[in-house]
């Protein structure tokens, strides 16, 4: 299939790129970009080669397809929750081409058998790249390592126990130089799970006014400090998953400051919400880490806006009904985010906090770079994942109307503004007008 | 158009209530087991008259308990608004005393049935008579007054209010006409 | 005037206007239970659910002889006999008992917000008898009445509350409320039992019981729960009843004529003395009174003059 994306504006911060041009598609890879294609396509007198399918995509924005580096799909072993397809769907929905996904299923995804599992099931639903993230520690127990070397040639991008913290810091030193000895990085869930324990919420006053147990941020802080020093000592890529507080954030400005391997993540709900929208009780702001306090948020926006922070990844996490229509003390933690992601982080952009390269940057080459893997380009003979979208459209979040499994989402009913169109994977429209 | 017409003046009320008063104790043959009990908040003060002007006959005082009957009323469920809750005090036993239950105006009856099952469930009285001010008709119960300063036919359209000084500055009996 | 709101959830959304309400009501309703025959006709008809997923007596009892000297039906339901032994959720089980009309369910629940949760999803009145360490409205309301009667008003006095702040319900409740109706309030407990940023709820915090209780009009005391030993929020009973007791010692910083509060049930010898908890100071025996009369104002005002 041949496809010319017309007279969009082309936004690719991996070639520093930024333009109204076109775009060419065929065989699966980028054939060609810029004002040229212009030409090719625009004449009346020219014709439409045979088989070409052109997309006039004014007033629309082209950009290398989205990456969500951290997504749980919960297959195997919790498929009442998502499911490698469902939650594939839900990625091309939002319009994210690429996505990894955590190694808490059941089993756990630490070793080759469960990868090779989870790319072989992506590969039948033949939608979003799939890339599996394996766990540091056998069933992310935190006592022994998994077999880095044989999960990296079963298609493993990286380790992490998310959803566990490793609380042993010889383990983790370990983890971080074994995986420095394959390249790969290393994902830290960062909690100490002595501080967080029995917690239900971000500690602050309105834990204290609701009476719901607390989650210290220095439950996140003292992690965060020890796996950079962890990292500085091993010289080993660190990357920190889900970064919630201003105690993080500028522990992790100035350990890059100081030139520690280290990169960070949030998702959008810790640059969205507060713990105040935990007031009302709704099950679907209870997350791990919790929603942070107003002063949290904040330094989450400047740490995004500083480059503190590399990347926007949804931390998209479906829960069944039965998970979550239940007292907050029992409710599962987590949110769905494929779906929301791109709109709510396009309100950086709105409110001037990022420049649209900039927030692309983070939805793309940037977890590329950490995850090493060939995405995030719109370069000539990369593989063709594109997503366009319409920065004008607005829409209200109906969560029936999710791909996803999951409908846990503190966003039902509010009204955002930009949405993904068309995203194409490896050449083929996977989702049109999603 | 809504006309309002004085019915009863402060003399009036107050005869009448001299004749009540006299009326109850010839009835009762003077003051023995005598109770009277005010139905809130009007009924309260009437009874509080009553009670004076029977002291200055006989010499003797009567006891006086005051009655609310919001939790006994049987409109709570669909009236509009809902009555402010009073307290009830009857600080004496009911048994074997002969009750004058006292209100401003009897209409349907609903309120002194009412107050007939509260007075109840305090104890068994000997008797229970009704005294009050004005009886404008429309009985929805078989209930009558004993004692009755004015009979007052209205029409259902009418509303007929009694005022008095301890709660409204004044005296009065008046009738209303809603259009 | 009349109470428009379907469920009692928590102190916090009451004005003073519906706080004076509730309390007036109430101050009314103290005389039924001293009749010969304590019991009016009001609710007759009514069915009133007691759902109590945490153990209680004292708030249950309190309940149901409200409910009952309303003339209400009374249904008590407890986790340990109910389906949630066989594992339905709470919103299942509050749908079952929804289908069989009842006018109000209360309910007492270890989660924080779970009567929210119901009050959200059930046609009928929800009264929150405590959730979690949240809030405990009927609770605070039976306290403002008996310091109210016992002083005439609440507006400036000053209140000390001592003990595990962090984790009572009774606290919070009492906070809201006193608060909102003018008293100086104060509270004091080791650094573990005092929540973050609990000045902003508009009291002063105190390290030690005797700055707390200084020229205090009312001491509300805080049951000390013996479990929070395990989790380290105190090293022992034998220390914190040294420290943070109030006994002989220690009343008398406060005023000749303060007040002892308790929610109970005491432990005593720990946060109270036995004399002090059983003396003169102690009203201890009028809030558990005041509590059916609170709770017969609330079923009452809940009830009724809705159409």
């Amino acid at each position: 299939m041949t496809l010319l994306l017309k007279d969009g504006r082309v936004v690719d911060p991996s070639r520093k790129a930024d333009g109204t041009g076109d775009l060419l598609i065929e065989n699966g890879k980028i054939a060609g970009s810029g004002g040229e294609l212009r030409q090719t396509g625009k004449g009346r007198e020219k014709k439409v080669p045979h088989g070409m399918e052109v997309l006039d995509l004014r007033g629309k924005i082209v950009v290398p397809g989205l990456i969500d580096m951290h997504t749980h799909l919960r297959e195997p072993g919790f498929e009442y929750r998502e499911t490698i397809a469902s939650g594939s769907e839900a990625a091309v929905a939002g319009g994210f081409t690429s996505i990894a996904c955590m190694p808490n299923t059941n089993p756990v995804n630490d070793n080759r058998s469960v990868t090779e599992f989870i790319r072989r099931k992506a590969a039948e639903c033949g939608l979003a790249n799939v890339y599996p993230i394996a766990a540091i520690s056998l069933k992310s127990e935190g006592a022994f390592l998994s077999e880095f070397w044989d999960l990296k040639d079963a298609g493993a991008i990286g380790f992490s126990d998310d959803g566990r913290s490793v609380m042993n810091a010889a383990l983790m030193r370990r983890a971080l130089e074994y995986a420095s000895s394959l390249d790969m990085p290393v994902i830290a869930h960062c909690e100490d799970r002595n501080l967080s324990a029995g917690g239900m919420m971000h500690e602050g006053f309105v834990s204290t006014e609701i009476g719901l147990p607390g989650i210290p941020a220095i439950a996140e802080e003292v992690m965060v400090a020890r796996d950079i020093l962890l990292a500085e000592y091993t010289g080993a890529h660190l990357h920190i998953a889900h970064v919630s507080t201003a105690g993080a954030v500028r522990l992790i400005r100035e350990a890059k400051a100081r030139g520690v391997r280290v990169t960070a993540e949030t998702a959008p709900h810790y640059f969205t919400l507060t713990d105040e929208a935990v007031r009302t009780f709704d099950t679907a702001t209870k997350v791990y880490p919790p929603l942070r306090g107003l002063e949290d948020r904040d330094a989450v926006r400047e740490g995004l806006r500083d480059g503190t922070i590399d990347v926007i990844a949804s931390d998209h996490a479906p829960h069944a009904r039965t998970d979550k229509e239940v007292e907050f003390d029992y409710a599962t933690s987590g949110i769905t985010g494929l779906e929301t992601s791109l709109a709510l982080s396009l309100g950086l952009v709105e409110e001037g906090l990022l420049t649209l390269p900039e927030l692309i940057e983070k939805m793309t080459v940037n977890a590329a770079r950490i995850l090493r893997i060939p995405k995030g380009t719109l370069a000539d003979g990369a593989d063709a994942d594109v997503t366009i979208i319409d920065p004008q459209r607005e829409w209200t979040v109906d969560r029936a109307l999710f791909r996803s499994r999951g409908k846990n989402t503190p966003f039902h009913n509010w009204t955002l503004k930009g949405k993904a169109v068309l995203t194409i994977v490896g050449g083929e429209i996977r989702c049109r007008d999603c | 158009m809504e006309q309002k017409k004085v019915v009863m003046d402060a003399e009036g009320i107050d005869r009448s209530l001299t004749r009540i008063a006299y009326e109850i104790l010839e009835k009762n043959k003077g003051v023995e087991e005598l109770v009277l009990v005010g139905i809130r908040t009007r009924g309260v003060f009437l009874a509080e008259r009553l009670r004076r002007k029977i002291s200055g006959i006989e010499g003797k005082e009567v006891p006086l308990g005051i009655l609310d009957i919001t939790l006994y009323r049987d409109d709570l469920q669909t009236s509009h608004r809902k009555p402010r809750l009073g307290k009830t005090d009857i600080p004496f036993s009911l048994d074997g005393k002969k009750v004058v239950l006292v209100d401003d105006v009897l209409f349907t009856g609903r309120t002194i049935r009412a107050a007939m099952d509260c007075l109840i469930d305090f104890g068994r009285p000997k008797r229970i008579q009704l005294a009050v001010l004005i009886d404008r008709g429309h009985r929805e119960l078989p209930i009558r007054a004993d004692f009755v300063g004015k009979n007052l036919p209205s029409s259902l359209w009418e509303a007929v209010s009694v005022t008095l000084t301890e709660k409204d500055g004044m005296d009065e009996v008046v009738i209303e006409e809603h259009p | 005037m009349k109470l428009n709101r379907k469920d009692i959830l928590g102190i916090q959304e009451l004005s003073v206007e519906e706080i004076n309400l509730i309390l007036e009501t109430a101050d009314s309703f103290i005389e039924v239970s001293t009749r010969e025959i304590k019991k009016v006709p009001t609710l007759r008809g009514k069915t009133v659910i007691n759902l109590f997923y945490e153990a209680s007596t004292r708030t249950r009892t309190s309940f149901e002889i409200a409910a009952k000297r309303l003339s209400a039906d009374t249904i008590n339901i407890s986790a340990a006999t109910s389906s949630v032994v066989k594992g339905e959720t709470l919103i299942d089980t509050a749908k079952n008992l929804e289908a069989m009309n009842p006018d109000i369910i209360v309910i007492r629940h270890s989660a924080a917000g779970a009567p929210h949760m119901l009050a959200g999803i059930l046609r009928q009145s929800v009264i929150n008898a405590g959730d979690g360490a949240h809030e405990h409205p009927t609770q605070a309301l039976l306290d403002m009445m008996t310091i109210r009667a016992k002083k005439g008003g609440i507006a400036g006095l000053k209140v000390a509350i001592v003990g595990d702040i962090a984790h009572s319900r009774v606290a919070r409740s009492n906070i809201h409320g006193l608060t909102k109706m003018g008293a100086q309030v104060s509270v004091s407990g080791p650094a573990t039992m005092i929540p973050r940023g609990i000045e902003k709820m508009g009291v002063v915090v105190h390290m030690s019981i005797e700055e707390a209780i200084r020229d205090a009009d009312i001491i509300m005391m805080l049951r000390i729960q013996t479990e929070r030993e395990t989790q380290n929020i105190f090293p022992s009973l034998r220390e914190y009843a040294q420290y943070f007791s109030l006994n002989r010692k220690n009343i008398g910083l406060a005023r000749k004529d303060v007040l002892i509060m308790h929610p109970g049930p005491i432990n005593r010898g720990v946060e109270i003395s036995s004399d002090l908890a059983d003396g003169p100071h102690s009203i201890i025996l009028d809030q558990v009174t005041n509590g059916v009369a609170v709770r017969m104002a609330l079923l009452y005002l809940l009830t009724g003059g809705t159409s």
